[in-house]
């Protein structure tokens, strides 16, 4: 009984390499499904909308990384179910992700360092 | 109610690390096709990253991607980000089936499954035919080219009015790497008389302008094609497997989530790659 308490999801298998099944069919499953592919595609049908308006590159750039992690957001969490695993789990998997922001700052900065490199020394 | 909860978490809490069951409440399978990604993840973040440094450092020069990929099939004329957009829409449609393909096999509707997987191999093929066409045009060029100087600067022919839009230069002018216009008749001869008259893209040179933009072109859309083609070829497998009620039998589908991980994953990578390749 106390197994079904820790388990809400589903059951085990037995089998070592498929030890954990889905029981309970949630009929919402769907309508979550198409709301992400609408807000993707509109997401999407934005962004290729605002590339050629007349807005500061600057302002553009912030944007469309700022869309993109919110596409991301929802292809992890619901598409790829991140959402509804055990929040440990989730952590485990997104945390590492710290080590490629700072990647991210420092390569940028070495290329912006060559480029000033180049231009001062050549 | 509230000591129910309260139990729950006890019982959680003191026996879900004690080994015999997954603590994470997640399958071996399941779990290791996650950290697969998570590394899958890693690389791509590298060379997207390593594509921004070298962006970073040549600025000046760079190519805009918006003047680089502006055909779409079937239709003349200047239409930058069209056809990507497409692309984007293909591979997002395709992840949209996937995920209602493990949606049916949690209501273990073995047509369904099949119907739905089926859809995401054809949404697959479309778009890696998409590539094909994408890199057919980037290595085929234009037809008016480019020259490349032996100090292995490019001057785009002015020719390709489609390709440099935005500048609006006059005809038989020359435009120098920084996008500045030459019009000056005897600058225009010793340029073209002390260069190669190049097309298209390769790993060696590039008529848009620098040559690692090419690179890097061929090798990211190159990899994330490839990890694309591995996942068509897997949704095939399985849905044999769907098709001949190997799931049916073995009571689960838990096969489709895993393989659905991976397409959704692609289809993570793209959105990534859309981005930082075509819009920014």
């Amino acid at each position: 009984m106390s197994d079904q308490h820790s388990q809400p999801h589903g059951y085990y298998t037995g089998d070592i390499h498929n030890q954990f099944v889905e029981e309970h069919y949630d009929p919402k499953n769907k309508s979550v499904i198409w709301r992400t592919f609408w807000i993707l595609l509109f997401i999407t049908i934005f962004e290729v909308a605002i590339a050629f308006a007349p807005i500061a590159h600057g302002i553009l750039v912030v944007t469309f990384i700022v869309l993109t992690i919110v596409k991301a957001y929802f292809i992890v969490a619901f598409f790829m179910h991140l959402k509804h695993e055990k929040i440990s789990f989730a952590y485990t998997i997104i945390l590492p992700f710290i080590l490629i922001v700072y990647l991210i700052g420092m390569a940028l900065a070495e290329g912006s360092f060559l480029n000033l490199w180049d231009r001062l020394f050549q | 109610m509230a000591a129910e909860a309260t139990m729950t978490q006890e019982t959680s809490s003191s026996t879900m690390w004690n080994g015999g069951r997954s603590p994470f409440n997640v399958s071996w399978g399941k779990m290791m096709m996650w950290f697969f990604l998570v590394s899958d993840a890693f690389t791509f973040s590298s060379l997207i990253i390593a594509y921004g440094t070298m962006r970073h450092r040549f600025a000046e020069i760079w190519p805009k991607a918006n003047d680089v990929f502006t055909h779409f099939p079937f239709f003349e004329g200047h239409m930058p980000l069209a056809y990507v957009g497409l692309m984007t829409f293909i591979l997002i449609m395709s992840s949209v089936t996937m995920v209602l393909a493990v949606d049916a096999g949690h209501r273990r509707d073995n047509k369904g499954v099949a119907v739905w997987l089926f859809l995401t191999i054809i949404g697959g093929f479309m778009f890696l035919g998409s590539q094909a066409w994408e890199w057919y045009h980037f290595i085929h060029g234009t037809e008016t080219g480019a020259y490349l100087t032996s100090d292995g600067q490019v001057y785009k022919d002015a020719g390709n009015a489609y390709h440099l839009h935005h500048l609006n230069p006059p005809a038989g002018a020359l435009v120098s790497p920084d996008h500045k216009i030459i019009s000056d008749k005897a600058t225009i001869d010793a340029i073209k008389g002390s260069s190669e008259h190049i097309h298209g893209a390769n790993l060696t040179h590039n008529e848009y302008g620098h040559p690692l933009f090419a690179d890097f072109f061929f090798f990211i859309t190159g990899f994330h094609g490839f990890h694309v083609f591995s996942g068509v070829i897997i949704n095939i497998i399985i849905w044999l497997n769907v098709l001949s009620g190997v799931y049916a039998r073995r009571g689960h589908y838990e096969h489709i989530e895993k393989t659905g991980l991976y397409w959704h994953f692609v289809d993570l990578v793209w959105v990534f790659v859309f981005t930082f390749f075509y819009l920014v």
